[in-house]
Order: structure tokens, then sequence, then C-alpha cells
């Protein structure tokens, strides 16, 4: 049944001319923007954010074409281990981390911080990934054979949500969901977890940290307490209101050049380039997003093993939850919640982690007719 | 393999689900912008300028006072003020203790200082001291680099280089105060380096000198910090004010005045009703005032009994005395009560019912014509023609004169005098008119008050030809209009009558019986006219008058009585008037007219008056 596969090894000149160097390109553009955007937001000047995000870009796309080479079958291989020591590293975290912005979520490795949180979202896409590799329609159809899967989005969930990151745990139960929608789970059970998650919300409000709280209840009305809790919003929607068309142009964004703007750098960075830049602007890297997960579910529909399809949609879609997320925050669509824009936001553990996403995708793309075994002797 | 297609057609299906989804949620963010952005984009601008945007008053230049040659009587000059800034040093107190070392400034200060600072943000300026002279300022900037964080910075003061000479007209400035903050919604009020004129011209022109708020707009960040400045109105400065006071003359005034303890006069154009001069002494440092005056010294130019504060030239009442007899003697022509050759006998007093009304030569001076009775002042005649006239009828040709009312001279706080009548008093006192008041008013005294300003207007107006001028001190004020933009209503009395006191006047100063014959014009070739007047502050009692006491210089100086003088010049073609008021100074003939010939000599003088032909009209 492997006769239609092509040869199993491919030259590292094969593999380079098979990566989706379009992707790679929007991904490079997508971070001059950022190198833009923080150049702004410092006034105009490369210290102290525009020139590490170059350098951290240049570092992590070679990082993302390194692991483009890596044999898909390694990430398989793999897969369940990786997600062995996210969990591990959250529980970690959660026992011992460092506290930042009164939320546990880096774990010191020495010279880098480790952001557990990230490496989860990734090990839970590889895990999910190799699971629903193993089922066809027909288990998929088979409760019993949800269990484990839903375990495996739970208990990330829960230990991320003791840290507490309201944030993270939104994109884990996405990013889950879209696995398990894309293996081809069928709608109704969607439509069952849903309705038992809507009935748990009472029980989640109750568990929730005061801060998570105070955080939708700003969301839900931000101009109760203009100075507090609901400040990022409303001068984040000043900001990108008084923006107009074409923006008050470039470093001429008055909301953030003049720090009214908070976190301009980081979680709110798309209000910056949209404050400068305007509806055009904004509506351009918007689409320069939406372009990114399009070509990776492009990508995905491409690939000869259910592992590769599932990874790469995955990740595109981890991707895309990253940017609808952040966005939506800033436009005071959701609560506020510590989510960056991917590649724009300033912040070295977090461009990585995206970029390690886009290597594995690549990997996936570029081994996509690299046959898989569904249970692999190992 | 089946299953493995049947798979793969699954995840399609679900992959264009997801990207239809995404696209969805894409395009929900897209609508967002749009709403956000573009819908409600007018509104976010506005959000966005209140932030970042804010609006500072400039206070314009006060506008200066010239005399009527241009020379400063008010003007604008920098002064400089030392002020810290916290973020600049890295110790406040130590800062301050050196800068004390350089500049004096007190520990109270410095503590109130430290507190000061400490409650603003950090790039706040607060002021240490705003009043350093030269010296200071250059002893600061040398030392500057030991004086982190401490500024230098200019601002404007009002001087007047003039000083007391030319206080009482144009008053001074001050901080506002409450009342004045109410009544007035000109937002340059509010700034706290803003000063209102509180006193005299700087009070009554206050609108035009003070010009219109300019507006600066400041971009600031979230902290208030200004980062720039975006577009700035200057506003308008303050008018300059031209007055018709002459510098020179006003100073000479005063000057001539200082010898006396308490004095006023008043000099007008006869022809315009110009103000040349309306000097009061004693005066007051009008610089006092510019930040708000002490306590003591309020208290003690309040509590003097000379009122240094008063202008005396139009805010002081004095009774008229025989500066008044004018007024009887037209007032007499003109109802025909007298003929210009009627004479009354004067043999020292005369009778009314039982009582007797002397005259203030004691043996009289025998029968007296009209003229006659102004060269020598006689009180019989004036009593007489008085009491032809009744009270009535003599106030209303002092009222044509401009007696017993306000003359309006744009000059806040002018009193009115008191030209009494039958009616006046029974309004006022509620009691009935005697006999004897109206003779007593022949000769300016009893109810009869009149203010230095008035009596010079009435000469004025007696000889310009019987022309109703006004005063006006500012050229192209209201009053000034009022009075130049239309020819002055005739005073309405004939010619022939107002020829004939003029006549009286002129023998006043010039003939050997005039009561000011000592005071004729040093100026070669002109002459002026003039009436003494000498205006008891106390009843005169029979003893006094027998002992001859009451003219001496031994009484106490408030029971003095005050010594007055008009006149004008030149007699043939009248320029000038002027009238003088000195306080308890005793005779009107030695004291006040001396007074007023030196002033009218000043005024010709300054005037370069060409030297007149004498004419033969002098008698």
């Amino acid at each position: 049944m492997e006769e239609r596969l092509r040869a199993t090894d491919l030259s590292l000149g094969e593999k380079i001319l098979s990566i989706n160097w379009l992707l790679v390109a929007l991904l490079c553009v997508i971070g001059g923007i950022g190198y833009a955007v923080l150049y702004s937001a410092a006034g105009g000047s490369p210290e102290p954010w525009a020139f590490r995000h170059a350098v951290r870009l240049a570092a992590g796309i070679c990082v993302m074409l390194v692991l483009a080479m890596i044999d898909v079958r390694f990430w398989f291989r793999i897969a369940y281990p990786v997600f062995m020591v996210g969990v591990a590293l959250l529980l970690a975290v959660d026992l011992s981390g460092i506290v930042a912005k009164g939320a546990q979520r880096w774990i010191d490795l020495g010279p880098i911080q480790l952001q557990p949180s990230e490496v989860m979202k990734i090990a839970l896409i590889l895990g999910l990934a190799r699971w629903f590799h193993a089922g066809w329609l027909d288990d998929v159809k088979r409760p019993l054979f949800l269990v484990p899967p839903l375990l495996m989005v739970a208990v990330p969930v829960a230990l991320v949500m003791l840290q507490p990151d309201l944030g993270t745990a939104i994109t884990l139960i996405s990013v889950g969901g879209t696995l398990f929608f894309a293996a081809g789970v069928r709608w109704w059970k969607f439509a069952l977890v849903i309705a038992i998650g809507l009935a748990a919300l009472p029980v989640g409000w109750e568990m929730m940290h005061d801060y998570q709280r105070q955080r939708v209840l700003t969301f839900l009305n931000p101009e109760e307490d203009p100075l507090g809790s609901g400040y990022h919003i409303i001068q984040s929607k000043i900001a990108l209101g008084s923006a107009g068309l074409w923006g008050k142009g470039y470093l001429h964004g008055s909301q953030a050049q003049l720090n009214y703007l908070p976190e301009k750098h980081t979680d709110f960075a798309f209000t910056t380039l949209a404050e400068e830049t305007g509806f055009v602007g904004a509506t351009f890297t918007l689409f320069l997003f939406f372009a990114v997960v399009v070509l990776g579910i492009v990508a995905a529909t491409r690939a000869h093993s259910q592992f590769a399809r599932l990874v790469i949609i995955g990740l595109s879609m981890n991707f895309a939850v990253y940017v609808v997320i952040n966005t939506s925050m800033v436009m005071g669509l959701i609560p506020v919640v510590g989510i960056p824009l991917p590649m724009i936001s300033y912040g070295g553990t977090a461009m990585l982690t995206v970029l390690l996403g886009f290597g594995i995708l690549l990997s996936a793309d570029v081994h996509r007719d690299t046959p898989i075994q569904r249970f692999p002797k190992s | 393999m089946q299953q493995e297609a049947e798979r793969i057609r699954w995840f399609r299906r679900r992959s264009v689900l997801l990207g239809a989804g995404t696209f969805g949620v894409f395009g929900g963010l897209v609508g967002r912008l749009w709403y956000l952005q573009m819908e409600q984009g007018e509104r976010y601008q506005l959000l966005s300028e209140e932030n970042r945007v804010n609006q500072r008053l400039i206070l314009p230049p006060r506008g200066r006072v010239l005399d009527r040659a241009g020379r400063p009587l008010a003007e604008n000059i920098p002064t400089y003020r030392v002020r810290i800034i916290r973020e600049l040093t890295k110790d406040v107190p130590g800062t301050l203790e050196r800068l004390a070392a350089v500049i004096p400034v007190t520990p109270e200060r410095i503590a109130e200082v430290i507190r000061q600072v400490q409650a603003r943000p950090r790039f706040v300026p607060v002021s240490v001291r705003d009043d350093l002279d030269w010296e200071e300022v250059s002893l600061i900037a040398v030392r500057a680099p030991e004086l982190p964080g401490i500024i230098l910075d200019s601002g404007m003061v009002r001087r007047y280089p003039e000083g007391p000479a030319a206080a009482h007209v144009l008053g001074y400035v001050g901080p506002v105060d409450e009342p004045e903050l109410k009544s007035d919604a000109d937002p340059l009020l509010q700034l706290p380096d803003f000063r209102i004129g509180k006193q005299g011209v700087e009070r009554s022109y206050d609108p035009v000198l003070r010009g219109k708020a300019g507006l600066s707009r400041v971009e600031v960040n979230a902290v208030g910090r200004e980062i720039r400045e975006l577009d700035r109105d200057e506003g308008q400065p303050g008018q300059d004010l031209e007055l018709s006071l002459d510098l020179e003359l006003q100073r000479f005034c005063m000057n001539r005045l200082a010898a006396e303890t308490s004095a006023a006069a008043a000099v007008v154009d006869v022809r315009t009703g110009g103000v040349l001069a309306l000097a009061s002494v004693p005066s007051f440092d009008p610089t006092l005032f510019q930040n708000g005056i002490s306590t003591r010294n309020w208290g003690a130019l309040r509590d003097d009994k000379l009122a240094p504060m008063v202008n005396k030239a139009f805010k002081g009442e004095y009774p008229p005395g025989s500066t008044f007899k004018m007024m009887i003697a037209l007032a007499g022509l003109e109802t025909g009560v007298i003929k210009p050759d009627t004479r009354i006998r004067c043999s020292g007093s005369t009778w009314l019912g039982r009582i007797e009304f002397h005259c203030w030569k004691k043996g009289g001076h025998g029968a007296v014509d009209l003229q006659r009775s102004l060269e020598v002042s006689c009180d019989v005649y004036h009593y007489e023609v008085a009491r032809r006239l009744g009270i009535d009828r003599l106030a209303e040709y002092a009222r044509r004169f401009g007696l017993g009312e306000r003359t309006a001279i744009d000059l806040p706080g002018e009193r009115p005098g008191v030209m009494p009548t039958v009616a006046w008093k029974k309004a006022k006192l509620k009691q009935p008119w005697h006999k004897g008041e109206t003779l007593i008013s022949g000769i300016g005294q009893g109810y009869v008050l009149a203010t230095p300003l008035q009596l010079a207007i009435m000469t004025a107006r007696l000889s310009n030809g019987g022309y109703k001028v006004s005063p006006w001190l500012v050229r192209g004020g209201p009053r000034h209009m009022a009075c130049c933009g239309a020819m002055a209503e005739p005073v309405g009395v004939a010619k022939e009558h107002l020829d004939l006191v003029l006549g009286g006047m002129h023998r006043v100063v010039n003939s050997p019986a005039g009561t000011a014959r000592a005071a004729a014009l040093l100026t070669p070739g002109v002459q002026m006219g003039g009436k003494t007047g000498t205006s008891q502050v106390r009843r005169i009692s029979k003893a006094d008058r027998l002992s001859g006491a009451y003219k001496r210089k031994d009484i106490p100086w408030e029971q003095r009585d005050h010594a007055l003088f008009v006149g004008y010049a030149p007699f043939t073609e009248p320029r000038y008037a002027v009238a003088v008021v000195v306080e308890h100074g005793g005779g009107g003939s030695a004291v006040a007219a001396p007074i007023a010939r030196d002033i009218l000599d000043r005024v010709l003088q300054l005037d370069g008056q060409p030297v007149q032909a004498p004419d033969g009209k002098s008698a």
C-alpha cells in the first residue's frame, strides 16, 4: 500500500527546493513589519527593541529552516515524549516558576527563560497529531477513542489555568479543538462539549482569580474604570479609532509615541501599527497573517500522511488563534489576555516558539510524501 | 487504502471549513477595524486630541500708557525669576541650600519649595523667587554648573518710570481678586501672572490695556510632560494709551505742590477739555501694588490722614469759596437782578433779619460794581446778588458750568461735589432751606462743594467763550470722542456777560487792587485771569472775629482755611485753565495764586507759547 509514495529519503537539495519559500518570505515580511513597529514604538530608534527583534528574527528564520530539513518521522517519534516534557515543564512551573506579572509562566534555564506554555502548544499539536494519525474515521467515531486526546487537552489546560494563564488556556483549547475537527470528529460532539463548557462557566467563574474576573468585567464595561484596568482597552481603541483610513503617519502615532498606549511594543504592538498606518495598513497586515494561514491550510491538504496534515493544520491554526486573540483584544472584542502578536510583538521566546512551530510545519510540508506507519515499532 | 482516501476527503472538507472559518474571523476583525477607524473615527480622534493636547493661555503684553508727547508713563519691563526642576537635580534640598548661598532665600521659603516640588510631577518647575535683580541673575548664571535643576526664567512687570508723580492718574495694577474674577469672564483673569488695573487709567481702561489672551496648544504625554508646541496664537497685545497729560507739567505740578502738606491742582485745555495735569500731594508708589501690597504698607497708606491714595484733584471736595463768585455774578447778569453797573454798598457786613453776614474786609469796600466785586472779592456784593437770585436760580447757572455733578472724566472714583438747591436739602437733610444759606452760598461756602477739576472746568467754560467742554484723559477714549466728536454745546449765557466776568478775573491778577496782583504771569507779554478763594473750614465766632485770631498762623493745621485759586491764560486767547486747592493752606491770594501762576507759566513755556503783543485791555 506504500507503492505510491516516493522514496523515503530526500536529498538535502530536494528538501531545500521543496521548502515553501512563499511562506518563508511572508514570515520575513511580517517580521520586517514588526521591526518597523518596534522602531516607531521606541520613538524612532532601533534601540531598545527593533534591533534585537531583527536579530531574533534572523536567528529564528535560520532555526526554522534547519528544523525544516529534519525528517518528519523524527517529529512523529518524539511527539509523545515532547508532550510529556511539556506537561512536566508546566508542572515544574506551577511548582517553582518565577513570578512574572502575578502569573507564574516562566522557567529559568540559565541564559534563556523558557515559557513552557509556548512549548506546550507545539507539544499538544504533535501529540494529538500522532494520536489521530493512528485513527481511521471509524476509530474517530468511537467515543472511547476520543478519551485519551481529550485528556491530552484537558491536562495541560488545567495546568495552565493554575498558573494562571487564561490566554494560553483558550489557545490550547482552540488549537486542540481544531485538530479534533480536522481529524473528522462529528459536529454534534463539539456541540456537546461546548454545551458542557457553557454549563461549567459559573463553576469556572468561581475558580477564577480576582484579576481574571476583573479582566472579564473590565472588558464588559471598560469605561467604568477609565484609569484602572479599563485604561488599556480605552487607550487602544482611541489609538486605533483616531487613525482613520491612512493613519497618522509612520512615527507620528501620538497615542503610542506619547505613552498613552501601554505595552505599545508587546501586546499592543498591533495598535501602534494601526495608529500610524490606519485602516489600510492594519488590514494589509491582517491580510498577510491570513495569507500565512491559508498557505498552511493548502500545505496541509497536500500532505500524504495524516500526521503531517494534522501537524501542519494544527500549527497554522495555532498561528491564526494567536493573531485573532491578540488583535481582538486590542480592538476591544475580548478581554485583555497576555498574548503577543506573532512576529511583530517584542519578545524573544514568543518569536522563537512561533518560528520553531513553522520549522516543524515546513518540515512536515517538505516531507509531505514521506510515509509514516500507523503503528511504528518503537 | 480506501480508509486513507476517505480520511483525506474528510480532512480536505474540514480544512476548507477551517479556512472559511478563519476567513470569516479575519473578515470580522477587518469589520471591527472599519467600525473603529472609519465609522467611529471622528469620536476617537477627538478623544485622542483631548488626550494629548493641553491648551495654555498666553499672557499678552499690557498696553503702555504714554503722555501727550509719547513719553512712557507706564510700561512693561522684564523681570527674572528662579525656578527649580526636580528631575534635573539629584538633591533638591542640597541644591536649594547652595542657591541660598548665592542669593538670599529664606529658610521658610526653602521648606515651602521642597514641599511644592514633592507634591508635583518631577518635571514641573517650581518658582523659588520671582523678583531677581540683574546682579542676582548674573550670580546664578555664573554658578549654574553647581546648581543643577535651577533655571532662570523671565516675565514682565509693570513699571511706572514717574513713580509717585503720575501715580494718581495712572493708578496701579495688582493681582486679580475674588470679586473681579466673578464679574469678569475673560479667561486672562485665570492666569496667575495676570495683573489687573485697580485704580486710575489702569482700571478705567483695563479692557483696552490688557489685550486678548493668546493660546498655545501643547502636546503632552501620558504623565503630562510637554513634548512640543503644536501651534500658537499670540493673541492681541494690549493697546497703548496716549493721554492728554503732559508728563513735564504733571511732574512740575507735583514738585510745585510738594512744599504743601496736602494740595491738588488740575490743568485743562479750555478748548478741548484735555487734562494736562492732575496733581495731588502727598502721593504713593504705584509699584508697591504689583505683587499685592504688604499689609503694613497698605495700612500705612490707608490710615494716613492726608489720604495719599486719593487723587484730590477729582476726588477731593472743597467749599469753592470766592472762586465761586463768577457764578453769582454771571447768574445775576443773566437773570437781570443786577446790571453791569449796579453798585452795591459794602460796609463790611450785611444783615439778614437779625443775623449779620461779614465781608472778609473789616471796613468794607464801599460802593462796588460787578467787576470790582471780583477784583477785590467783595463778600457783601455777592451776598446781596445771591439773596436776589435765590439758591435755585444760582444753582441752575452753576450746573451749567459743571458744578454739582461729575465731570465724567475717564477715571474711576470721581466725586460729584455739591450744588445745593431747596429740593436737594429737603431730600438729603429733610430740612427746609434757610435764606441765610443762600447768602453763604453766595461766597462759595455752606453746602457748596467742588473738586479742583470741576473748578478748572468751570474756568475753562468761562474763558473759552461759554462752551461746555468736559475733561478727558485718554486720546481716542470715549470721553475724548464725546467732547471732540462734535462742537461743544454752548453753556447758554450772553457773550457780553461772560466778557464782563472775565474782565473782573483779569483785574484780580492785573490791577493794583486785585487780590492776586502779586501773582501776575512771569511770561513776558502774556496775561492771565483768575480768582482767589479762601474757604473756611470752621465757623468763625464773634470772639475770633474781634480778636482777629482766625487769621493767625498759629491755629491748628486742620482748622486753617483752604487756599484756592482758579485761573486761565493767555487772557486774550485763553488756552489753559488751572485750579489749585491747598488744604488748610491759608489765604488763596498768598498761597494758591502763586502756585497757579507758576503752573500757567510752565504750561505756556512747555507749549512754546510765542510772546504775544501786550494788549491794551489790561486795566
